[in-house]
């Protein structure tokens, strides 16, 4: 059992002013080539700023001792994380310090294969870096690759340890060496560092302490470095965007759920949604435990908005001021990294994650390819693992997004192949592809220019079920949201197209299989097409079924009583066939077969209309995005 | 500093946990969130109702090892009510007729056996795709790789050694086929953020934290083996400037995790959290 130590006073007086600097952790990732001395410069920083748990450090000390081991500073990293007991392949980890400034969380992503996906979780994350360079060495390979890393994940605080100064004499002109090439290539990558510190990691020189070897060094220690780093995160000077995480509806109230990830939003602010561009005003901030409502949320803030109009709005969409919106487009160039164990190739399908977006994606060009560790240019047909590349992106669906110099949360994505994510990116430029196109026009190019595969809804049900209630709600809510919609409605057809048609069995028959035949050449043409017909007969309406195969094809059957349906009889027909005046009249003189397995079963009785609409469009965009088109052009 | 200013270290912290509640509701199928009752814990309701506008929109699962403390379970009765919870209680009672206990197993086995297999049971029954977690970086080493979604296998198996990439906010959004992924709010915070959290917005907790007669509990497990640590801190406020200054790790009280030196490597490769 363990006993914890009563604190000195004047230890307690520190860490209570410490706390009271700067609560905010900051992250740093610590990078370099490798045997530049990272490990030994982390077991004494931690050493250095007292952040080691009790008796580590004697711990380590007897290992080494038992094992016949001169004692060393990476040893106490490598005990912090237990690697050698444990015999784990290194990941990503966190190692946590304190200055009298602040607190820090060190990303630690050591490793050699699968580095560059441990640097990335890490980096990704990072607000600063530190990046060594062994004095006696100099520039290396990793060196280089790192700091090309860096400027790729965004990371912009950038200090450089020439390390290991000791072995070097402690000599200026070596470390004005390096510094003078390495500037010149942190400037070919658009990258600055903030400081060069010489340091001996091994003997604490320039870490927390000053070295009395080097005079010369007037500028800060490591600490002190970091100390003036500031927090890059903070974005709420930039235009607002609020990407939607979920529609909340647990309640009587109707909750749009999202982080605000650049900007500010407040209570009576015009918003408007991407892709899809319909707008609204915030009513409320619904934050529990209220009742008292922010004024406004800033970046990195969660917003639970209620809004003043019911408009469609769902996850993925970006709300912004109307001012000054997002792009939407479905091509850009962009920069990515690549992670997978398969190459990325063009042409093929991978999911694009981009703040809460999920569209399909395909890599239209390659432009160049960079292999990570070189940095040399790669000619190949296809991108392999940990390279980076500059390629042209086509997204099936429009997308809302902005550049990456623009506004970094909105101009970078992931890219996911079943379920798994294999690589990101960030967006350069819009693209707009300009070749020529020869031949006829094919249903993947309607698809990719409607941005999505076309579909047959075809609802079914009795005279007054609600179907064209329901479908005209449904087709509202797809033609605002950016779909091709058109509704084939049984009644508009029997004023023209079916003049000709009575309500004999054989004349049913023929109405369905008409109906069928338009709503294909409405799916043809690359829209959603919504029929609305009783199509009493099950024969018939597998008829149509059959014949609209080569669509997604979704039967809604509108399912009301029959008393609730003659209770309505919005058209009085049920009226009239009751008095005889209508033959052969659906539910009254004629069967209705119901559907055995309708894609969606609609219970009128049991459900509000936007329940039901609701239900729909979940169907529909299974559907859709179950159609994993090949949206090459 | 100010309680409500966007930027303090707390509120980030929560920010971004609320963020991890929304993005796995958003994602799963079926979500469940296993309650042990401790600090940790009933921080995760407090962020899951902020995170959902006050309401837990996925049920709780609460397993129960019959050997808590009898505080904790009048804690429950009280804690289920006060935030409208939704509880499965399971208990693995075919254990206990076998006679697994403290007094004639070793803890690891105990642990086993009347933790993670009614915990991986329920997981069969249930049939949940996200658990949520309430594990933090800071708690322990082999807790220190873990990502914010992490995939676990049909076995309940961890794969260390090859996990998904995470950056940008973007997560695993797949769990493997037939198994679950493990969504993690309070990977960020420590243990003293955790306290300045509760301490800030009264977070029920049981009051074993605190110390009676010179020792209390720092963190909470079975009975016969959760020891306590000498501590004169009575209240929250004192727990706060202790757990400022000590050095001595969170979990020296929990004797599973220190059978042997990869006990805690050997509990959560077989699916212990």
């Amino acid at each position: 059992m363990s006993t914890s130590s009563l604190p000195s006073p004047a230890a307690a007086q520190a860490a209570a002013q410490a706390a009271a600097e700067d609560q905010r952790k900051m992250h740093v990732v610590v990078v370099g080539h490798v045997d530049h001395g990272k490990s030994t410069f982390v077991g004494r920083l931690l050493n250095d700023t007292d952040s080691l748990p009790n008796g580590k450090i004697e711990q380590v000390r007897k290992n080494c001792a038992a094992e016949g081991m001169e004692f060393e500073y990476a040893f106490l990293l490598d005990a912090l994380i237990e690697e050698q007991e444990q015999n784990i392949t290194i990941d990503t980890t966190r190692i946590f310090f304190r200055t009298t400034q602040r607190a820090y969380a060190i990303i630690d992503a050591p490793g050699h294969k699968e580095f560059l996906k441990n640097m990335v979780t890490g980096a990704a994350s990072a607000s600063a870096a530190l990046l060594l360079i062994d004095a006696k060495e100099g520039v290396m390979d990793q060196s280089r690759r790192h700091a090309f890393l860096l400027s790729l994940l965004g990371v912009k605080q950038l200090v450089v340890l020439v390390n290991k100064m000791d072995l070097v004499q402690h000599s200026q002109e070596t470390y004005d060496k390096i510094r003078t090439e390495y500037t010149a290539f942190l400037k070919s990558l658009g990258l600055h560092a903030v400081h060069f510190i010489p340091i001996a990691a091994k003997h604490g020189e320039n870490i927390v302490n000053r070295s009395t070897k080097m005079a010369w060094w007037t500028g800060p220690t490591v600490t002190e470095a970091l100390d003036g780093f500031a927090h890059e995160d903070d974005l709420t000077g930039l235009p607002l965007r609020l990407p939607v995480s979920d529609i909340y509806r647990f309640d009587h109230r109707r909750i749009i759920a999202g982080r605000v990830e650049a900007g500010a939003v407040r209570p009576g602010d015009e918003l408007i949604f991407q892709p899809g561009g319909r707008r609204s005003t915030v009513r409320t901030f619904e934050d529990w435990p209220g009742p008292e409502s922010r004024a406004v949320v800033g970046t990195g803030g969660s917003a639970s908005v209620t809004l003043s109009e019911q408009i469609f709005v769902e996850r993925g969409q970006v709300a912004s001021h109307p001012s000054n919106q997002p792009r939407v487009g479905r091509e850009f160039r962009a920069r990515i990294f690549w992670l997978g164990k398969e190459p990325l190739v063009p042409k093929k399908t991978y999911k694009l994650r981009l703040l809460t977006q999920n569209v399909d994606a395909v890599i239209a060009r390659i432009e160049k390819i960079t292999d990570a560790s070189t940095l040399e240019s790669i000619q190949a047909d296809s991108v392999p693992r940990d390279s980076i590349c500059e390629v042209v992106v086509r997204t099936t669906h429009p997308v809302a997004f902005d550049l990456h110099h623009e506004c970094a949360v909105t101009g970078r994505f992931a890219l996911e192949e079943a379920g798994r994510i294999h690589g990101g990116g960030i967006i350069l430029d819009a693209h707009k592809e300009q070749s020529a196109r020869e031949g006829k026009v094919t249903a993947a190019e309607r698809g990719a220019r409607s941005g999505h595969a076309p579909a047959v809804l075809w609802f079914t049900g009795l005279s007054g079920s609600g179907k064209s209630t329901i479908a005209e709600l449904v087709e509202r809510r797809l033609f605002d949201a950016g779909r091709q919609v058109f509704r084939v409605d049984g009644d508009d057809l029997r004023t023209a197209l079916n003049r000709d048609l009575g309500f004999s069995a054989v004349d049913r028959a023929e109405s369905v299989r008409r109906a069928s035949a338009v709503a294909g050449l409405f799916a043809n043409a690359g829209h959603i097409s919504l029929v609305t017909l009783i199509a009493p007969l099950a024969a018939d309406r597998a008829k149509a079924r059959a014949a609209l195969s080569n669509h997604a094809f979704i039967e809604v059957f509108v399912d009301a009583p029959l008393d609730v349906c003659e209770q309505r009889d919005v058209k009085g027909l049920y009226a009239k066939a009751r008095r005889g005046e209508i033959a052969e009249f659906t539910g009254i003189s004629s069967p209705y077969e119901a559907p055995e397995s309708p894609e969606v079963h609609i219970r009128t009785d049991k459900l509000t209309t936007d329940q039901a609409v609701d239900l729909v469009l979940d169907a529909l965009d299974k559907v859709l995005r179950s159609k994993a088109e090949d949206w090459e052009v | 500093m100010s309680r409500n200013a966007q930027n303090d270290h707390l509120t980030r912290l929560e920010q971004t946990s609320i963020h991890v509640f929304r993005e796995a509701f958003a994602n799963f199928r079926s979500v469940c969130m296993p309650w042990s009752m401790g600090k940790d814990s009933n921080v995760l309701i407090w962020l899951a109702r902020k995170a959902f506008c006050g309401k837990i929109p996925f049920p709780l699962l609460h397993i129960d090892t019959t050997y808590e403390f009898p505080e904790m379970y009048e804690f429950r009765e009280k804690a289920k009510a006060i935030h409208g919870i939704d509880l499965i209680v399971r208990i693995n009672e075919d254990a206990i007729r076998r006679g697994i206990g403290y007094a004639t197993h070793d803890p690891v086995t105990v642990t086993h056996e009347l933790k993670t297999v009614p915990f991986k049971a329920a997981i069969d029954e249930f049939k949940w795709d996200a658990l949520v977690t309430g594990i933090r970086r800071d708690e322990d080493p082999t807790r220190a790789k873990e990502r914010w979604f992490s995939p676990r296998s049909a076995e309940g198996n961890w794969d260390y050694k090859d996990q998904p990439p995470e950056f940008w906010g973007q997560f695993a959004s797949v769990a493997p086929e037939g198994g679950h992924v493990r969504v993690q709010p309070l990977l960020e915070w420590t243990e003293l953020d955790i306290w300045e959290y509760i301490r800030r917005e009264n977070i029920p907790n049981p009051t074993l934290y605190f110390a009676r007669n010179g020792k209390r509990f720092r963190s909470l497990g079975c009975h016969p083996i959760t020891h306590p640590v000498d501590s004169p801190a009575s209240n929250i406020d004192e727990v706060i400037e202790e757990l400022k200054l000590t050095k001595v790790s969170e979990r020296a009280g929990r004797a599973q995790d220190h059978v042997g030196r990869n006990s805690m490597q050997e509990l959560r490769a077989k699916g212990f959290m």
